[in-house]
């Protein structure tokens, strides 16, 4: 049984999937409070599946880009899941989730580009073929520096419609098509490391202010 | 019953965390420190903080593990830093925690940090006396705290109204010339120094100050002071006696927290006097804590400076302590709170 979860926008989602399908899904009520919530989910999706912990046989985590704070709680939760259960752990871009959703739900039929709130007037946004093979990105950008007539799944795309006017598909990553994507190997599994794109802010300090 | 195997996990600030407790004996306490990351900055930048937790807490799991000698699920119980701290920092390890009560299928308890810092002399120096006066001084805190029961009773007599002590010798070192952090190179240097070169002021000792702030402390008069008389040499074109300031602004410090400490010890009525933090492992605190706190007879407890810095083998020692006081774990959903208030010991 394979747990996924996707801790990159505002809402948590978790899943677990039993190798021909996800068998549940849920998500979070209130959002940006991911380090109250993942864990409690996480129990509750094993309940309603009716399994127990060691029933788990690997974890997918949604590595970004995304807000940190909220990411960071879902990487952590999956490597110290992972190495407790001593279950291997694969990381997915989480626009490449938004990507194969959009795809295998008909969303779209041709190259298309995802987008996702990256704060501070910018996005995360990746573009992909018609089979949702990822061929550019994912990098943070303003929208309009990216703007495109493509067709824009992820939730960029309903914050800044006047860069990307054709909207369609799913608005964030589910856990469930997580889940599929490992499990059927559609998307590329990478490394449990959160995709950050931004480097810290911390400036270097001037020499101390005279006081006199 | 044998004691309970507590792991704790501490993220508060720029060390991740992890000791291992069986009862008041420490097996483990594994720390990785992103310090050298922050030195630059001249101050722990929470995002630099935060993204080395995250790397840090799995490597640090299995050291712990490894030094103690145990396998993780002979693991009794979790305890967890949630708050107060970084609230970035703190939410890493409150993410760990949860994954590994939740992997392992124990309770976790979210603790309160400062009353940790209390805790852990548990583990050097046998049960705490109830009631103690507990002086906690870091690089985040300064306070004073009245324990009755660190896992229910603890209660704030005063704290500082502006800078912390170790902010404070953070401060001045940098304008000393002295790397990050601060503390440990004035306390090396100090001792080549003249502690009465200059008389710098002692913040909220005066007669007005004492009405409303008998137990605050404030450096950052004190700080200030510093900064003048170092510009003021500067602009003569002398040299900065460097050694003669550090001792002079290190008594300053030290005079002060002593002597508020032990002021509250006696008016508490409390002849046992706790000191933990980050400061407590300044050697001329020590000795002058250990030389005037005698002269009232009054005992005086300092971990060792390992122990007194930021641990989670402190976290292990209050989490062991709940347990062994029968109190009630934390949920699933326990937040991790930055400003969390030292009354709350256990969330
Ligand atoms: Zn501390």
């Amino acid at each position: 049984m394979l747990l996924a979860f996707d801790t990159a926008t505002p809402l948590v989602t978790v899943a677990l999937h039993d190798g021909s399908d996800a068998v549940v899904e849920l998500t979070s009520e209130r959002t940006m409070k991911h380090g109250e919530q993942l864990a409690p989910l996480i129990d509750r999706a094993l309940a309603e599946a009716g399994i127990v912990r060691q029933d788990l046989t690997a974890i997918g985590v949604g590595v970004g880009p995304g807000p940190f704070t909220g990411l960071r709680v879902g990487l952590v939760t999956a490597r110290t899941l992972g190495f407790v259960l001593e279950i291997p752990v694969y990381g997915v871009c989480s626009l490449d989730v938004i990507a194969i959703e959009a795809v295998d739900t008909g969303a779209v039929s041709e190259e298309f580009v995802v987008a996702t709130d990256a704060r501070r007037r910018e996005v995360y946004l990746a573009t992909y073929d018609a089979g949702g093979l990822r061929l550019d990105g994912p990098l943070v950008d303003r929208p309009a520096v990216r703007a495109t007539p493509l067709p824009v799944a992820g939730g960029g795309a309903l914050l800044y419609p006047e860069a990307f006017p054709h909207a369609v598909g799913p608005t964030r990553p589910s856990a469930g098509w997580l889940a599929r994507a490992v499990t059927d190997e559609r998307a590329e599994l990478l490394d449990p490391e959160p995709l950050y794109l931004r480097r810290p802010d911390a400036v270097e300090p001037a020499r101390p202010k005279p006081v006199s | 019953m044998t004691d309970a195997l507590v792991l704790g996990i501490e993220t508060s600030c720029d060390e991740t965390g992890v000791g291992i407790v069986r009862g008041h004996t420490l097996l483990a306490d594994a720390v990785a420190s992103s310090v050298e990351e922050h030195a630059r900055f001249g101050g722990v930048v929470p995002e630099v903080a935060s993204r080395a937790h995250l790397e840090a807490m799995v490597p640090t799991i299995e050291r712990a593990c490894a030094t103690a000698g145990v396998e993780l699920r002979d693991v009794d119980a979790i305890a967890v830093t949630c708050g107060p701290g970084l609230a970035g920092a703190l939410l890493v390890g409150v993410a760990a925690a949860k994954a590994l009560a939740l992997g392992l299928g124990k309770p976790i308890y979210g603790v309160n940090h400062l009353a940790a810092h209390v805790a852990v002399d548990q583990l050097e120096h046998g049960p705490l006396p109830e009631p103690c006066l507990a002086m906690l001084v870091s690089g985040g805190h300064s306070s004073l705290l009245r324990v009755e029961d660190v896992t229910t009773g603890v209660e704030p007599l005063g704290a500082t109204i502006d800078d912390a002590a170790g902010e404070a010798f953070d401060k001045v070192a940098r304008l000393l010339g002295l790397p990050f952090p601060g503390g440990p190179h004035i306390d090396r240097i100090a001792r080549d120094g003249d502690s009465v070169y200059v008389d710098f002021p002692r913040g909220l000792t005066a007669r007005r100050d004492l009405e409303r702030h008998r137990f605050d402390f404030s450096f950052s008069g004190l700080k200030t002071a510093v900064a003048r008389w170092v510009e003021a040499r500067e602009r003569s074109g002398e040299p900065v006696p460097v050694a003669d300031v550090a001792a002079s602004f290190q008594e300053a410090v030290c005079d002060v927290l002593v002597r508020k400490a032990l002021d509250a010890a006696v008016t508490e009525g409390i002849d046992d006097l706790l000191i933990g933090g980050g400061v407590a492992a300044n050697s001329r605190l020590r000795a002058m804590a250990e030389e005037r706190a005698s002269a009232k007879g009054i005992r005086v407890r300092v971990p060792r400076p390992g122990l007194c810095t930021d641990n989670g083998a402190m976290v292990a020692a209050l989490g062991a302590e709940m347990v062994a006081r029968g109190r009630t774990p934390s949920a699933l959903d326990l937040p991790a709170d930055s400003s969390l208030p030292v009354t709350t010991v256990l969330v």
